[in-house]
């Protein structure tokens, strides 16, 4: 480990600019030499890179060290800052795609890969751009590790790992479109956040071309340095839960079970459009039957079996739609509630434990020199993992109004195509079975 | 019997049918046909019912089926039952001012609309009797009742009553038989007066239909063709009938369940803050959307009946070819039973024997007949193929004019079929046309709902 060489910076977590208001500047604190604790002593040196961002530095490809998180924060959060606000500007530096799916057939297994393509500015980023394949093991792996080392953060959650064997079709062009759409915004949402989007891991994601060796060389130092955070699921129990997250715990089940309830309509909705379109597909071809037995109304039986075979096409562009649009999205945010309701209860715990240990101290007063310090770093835990949670949750319900916005005019939208579809065919073709008149009229 | 020409009745959709050419030997000698030659045809509105000369209608007349009420009273059976009964008025229209004026008021039921068609069919076997509004409600879909007493069922068969009234007016022949002028102006006994026409026991036996329909050896080949068309219609329709029920069932299905749109959007909205004006208000349209399905099945509903008019329909244009077919067949027994006899009297002449006979045989194990028995016999059978040509000549005659009274009565009912269902059909396609409207106006709205949340 490199502490003072020329490595990669690591990305060290911050808060969202907001919050930093709340907490005491990291450098005034008498206590912040212990508040850091452990071997990741933010030292001045940091500086440097900073300085000498250019790409002479040769960097070893994908050796970079697992980061840690800390609560801590360095000199360089100030510097982090004003990057931050440049994002909040709206001035993004970092864009990620996911496309180009491709089966990969080997001896042990089939599988899928996706091409993840970067191009950015940031100074942490050796090349302004990569491409690289990736599986959803990948994606997992990277989630996991995001979870492990920012467990004060919201982290956007992955399309469903298990398949249904025999029910969906793994390899299906609809399944592996689905599943890259939500990959690529999976990607994106870290890639927007403030925080999230200068992890160490999701930087190795995005540029290392072996990535198992890294998971490899990840997994071994960790067992080596071992977790520098371990919040303890302790069963403490919460004197007092702000109301902030007490309000949010309260809006996400009801959240969640109402977007379950919209998915129960939905899916009942394409059920009954499916068995109404069973029903067209005899219903059509009886006009074009009854046609050939006359000769004046042959034409207008024709054009009426046409207006219904019409029906049938644009109602299959609907239900397919809906299906692989609209009913992954909500999925999509059940799982990032469920996520996000576990981490309101990590931040439960590490507030827990803090109070249980305050109370600790004022039973034992004579243990009061030493044991500040501990409680203090407690603190320190709830108020960030308090500022970090709430400023993501701010951004959550941001995004989450935008996402839906969008999903649901979307829906709108392909159920306009569907009637006009179905308009404009049949007036095409009334109007030449049936009087113009009559027809042009509509 | 002089016959007035008779005066042309708008038919239901303002068109004008082709009359019928009455051949007035014919018609003079309707009463006098002899033996199994079928009922008397009325072909044109003659008869002895006639009381005065031209039809029963001075001016233009005017009915409507203007009203249904629930009736309870006691059956043939002295049981006590319900039933539906419809009010007939007729008014006639002052051919100045277009006033019209009402002139005759009454109620019946079902029965006798059923009663004074079967009468129609015994009595005009040559004419495509328009048919009655389905006895039981068939090609149902979940949301429509089956029961016949339920309201919308009721005022969908006032309707298809009013029709079938107005179909028989405007038609040339039927228009004028008094038992039709009676149904429409003499509440009580008419049940009698109909009854008093025998026409029951004119009316051809099923068992002889179908007989004939199998014997038969040279039918008019459009009579054939035309009975095959009628089969396939029936079973297009029906078919088409079906498939509509089930295609609205699964319609109404979808439109229904966006209402649950309705009251998740709204619970979802109670929990939001920017959100949850959007959110309502397009709940609202969903509502909108949900409950719009209803109208639409409704109206579709009346294009349904449309089509079942022709269904049935399609089983009077199979009754004329039947009757074709029986005639014919009545003919082809009758020419044969004369050939029969008339080989036999040569034979019986000339002494030769060239065919079966049981006499033949009788004689030769019994002994010869004398001659005077022979020519006893002779005489007899002479008689007979006498009287069996001139059958046989009234019966082509009477074939020939049914071939061409039908034959003209079938051309107007193609035309007027081409009519109707190019009518149905556009109106339907312009039905479809209006819902796609109203998708699209529901759901724009319901996105600028959207956009503002």
């Amino acid at each position: 480990m490199s502490a003072g060489g020329v490595g990669t910076p690591k990305s060290l977590p911050s808060s969202g600019p907001k919050s930093l208001q709340d907490m005491p500047h990291p450098l005034a604190g008498p206590s912040s030499e212990d508040i850091a604790g452990g071997e990741l002593t933010p030292s001045p040196d940091l500086q440097l890179p900073r300085s000498i961002a250019d790409k002479d530095l040769s960097l070893p490809n994908g050796g970079t060290p697992a980061g840690t998180s800390s609560p801590a924060s360095s000199s360089s959060l100030l510097n982090r800052l004003q990057l931050d606000d440049d994002l909040d500007g709206e001035t993004r530096d970092l864009f990620v795609t996911v496309e180009d799916p491709k089966k990969h057939v080997c001896t042990m297994e089939t599988y899928i890969t996706y091409r993840v393509t970067t191009k950015t500015s940031r100074i942490e980023f050796d090349l302004p751009e990569y491409s690289i394949r990736r599986r959803y093991q990948d994606f997992d792996w990277l989630r996991n590790k995001l979870e492990e080392s920012q467990p004060t953060h919201l982290i956007p959650p992955l399309p469903e790992k298990f398949v249904v064997k025999g029910v969906v079709d793994r390899f299906s062009e609809e399944f592996v479109e689905t599943r890259r759409k939500a990959l690529d915004k999976f990607l994106k949402r870290i890639a927007d956040h403030p925080v999230l989007s200068f992890n160490e891991h999701f930087n190795v994601f995005l540029t290392a071309k072996d990535l198992n060796a890294y998971k490899k060389q990840g997994m071994a130092l960790l067992s080596k340095v071992g977790e520098s955070v371990k919040y303890v699921t302790g069963g403490y129990k919460l004197r007092s839960r702000p109301l902030e997250f007490a309000a949010m715990g309260e809006y996400l089940d009801t959240f969640a079970l109402k977007l379950g309830t919209i998915d129960r309509i939905a899916q009942r909705i394409i059920k009954e459009e499916v068995e109404y379109l069973v029903e067209l597909r005899e219903y059509g071809p009886v006009y074009s039957t009854w046609g050939g037995l006359e000769m004046e109304l042959e034409e207008p039986l024709e054009g009426v079996s046409a207006c219904i075979g019409n029906c049938c096409t644009a109602l299959e562009d609907l239900t397919d739609d809906m299906t692989e649009d609209f009913l992954p999205v909500l999925r999509e945010y059940i799982l990032y509630s469920e996520s996000m309701k576990n981490v309101l209860k990590k931040r439960d715990q590490v507030q827990g434990e803090y109070e249980a240990k305050l109370e600790a101290i004022a039973l034992k007063k004579e243990e009061r020199p030493k044991v500040p310090a501990e409680v203090e770093k407690c603190q320190d835990r709830v108020e960030c993992f308090n500022a970090d949670l709430k400023a993501d949750m701010e951004r959550w319900q941001n995004n989450k109004r935008q996402d839906f916005r969008q999903l649901l005019m979307g829906m709108a939208d392909k159920n306009i195509q569907y009637y006009e579809k179905q308009r404009i065919e049949a007036r095409s073709s009334d109007s030449t079975n049936f009087p113009v008149e009559i027809i042009t009229s509509y | 019997m002089e016959q007035g020409a008779p005066e042309q009745q708008p038919g239901p959709l303002g068109e004008s049918l082709g009359g019928l050419d009455p051949d007035p030997v014919a018609a003079g000698d309707v009463e006098s046909v002899g033996i199994g030659s079928g009922p008397e045809v009325r072909l044109a509105g003659s008869g002895d019912f006639m009381t005065t000369e031209g039809n029963f209608w001075s001016k233009k007349i005017e009915i409507s089926v203007s009203e249904a009420e629930k009736r309870t009273g006691r059956n043939a059976m002295n049981m006590q039952e319900t039933y539906t009964a419809y009010l007939i008025e007729t008014r006639s229209v002052e051919p100045s001012d277009g006033q019209s004026v009402l002139t005759d008021s009454l109620w019946r039921r079902y029965s006798e609309f059923e009663l004074l068609r079967n009468y129609l069919l015994v009595f005009y076997p040559h004419i495509v009797v328009p048919p009655l509004p389905e006895k039981r409600a068939e090609f149902v879909w979940h949301k429509l009742s089956a029961d016949n007493m339920d309201p919308d069922f009721v005022e969908r068969r006032r309707i298809g009553l009013e029709n079938f009234l107005l179909r028989v007016a405007s038609h040339s022949v039927l228009s004028e038989d008094k038992i039709f002028y009676l149904f429409l102006t003499q509440e009580n006994n008419w049940k009698e007066t109909v009854n008093e026409t025998g026409f029951q026991l004119k009316a051809d036996s099923r068992l002889k239909a179908l007989n004939a329909t199998f014997r038969v050896k040279n039918p008019d080949k459009r009579f054939t063709e035309l009975k095959h068309y009628g089969d396939e219609l029936q079973s297009v329709i029906s078919h088409l009938l079906r498939v509509r029920a089930r295609v609205a069932d699964r319609l109404y299905g979808v439109y229904k369940v966006h209402g649950n749109y309705g009251r998740v959007f709204s619970e979802w909205s109670a929990i939001e803050k920017e959100m949850g004006d959007g959110l309502q208000s397009a709940g609202h349209h969903m509502d909108v959307y949900a409950a719009s399905i209803d109208d639409i099945l409704e109206e579709e509903e009346h294009y349904a009946d449309q089509l079942k008019e022709y269904l049935f329909y399609a089983e009077a244009l199979r009754a004329v070819c039947r009757k074709h077919e029986l005639m014919q067949y009545d003919l082809e027994m009758a020419a044969q039973d004369l050939a029969s006899k008339k080989q036999q009297c040569e034979e019986l002449a000339t002494g030769t024997v060239r065919t079966f006979s049981l006499k033949g045989m009788t004689s030769k194990l019994f002994g010869q007949e004398t001659p005077e028995q022979r020519e006893a016999r002779i005489k007899v059978l002479e008689e007979q193929i006498s009287e069996g040509e001139e059958q046989l000549k009234c019966k082509n005659l009477e074939g020939r004019e049914f071939v061409k009274a039908a034959w003209a009565d079938i051309e107007r009912f193609k035309e007027q079929k081409n009519h109707d269902l190019k009518e149905a059909l556009i109106s339907y396609a312009v039905m479809q046309i209006s819902m796609c409207k109203k998708g699209i106006q529901v759901w724009t709205n319901a996105k600028e709902c959207f956009s503002k949340m």
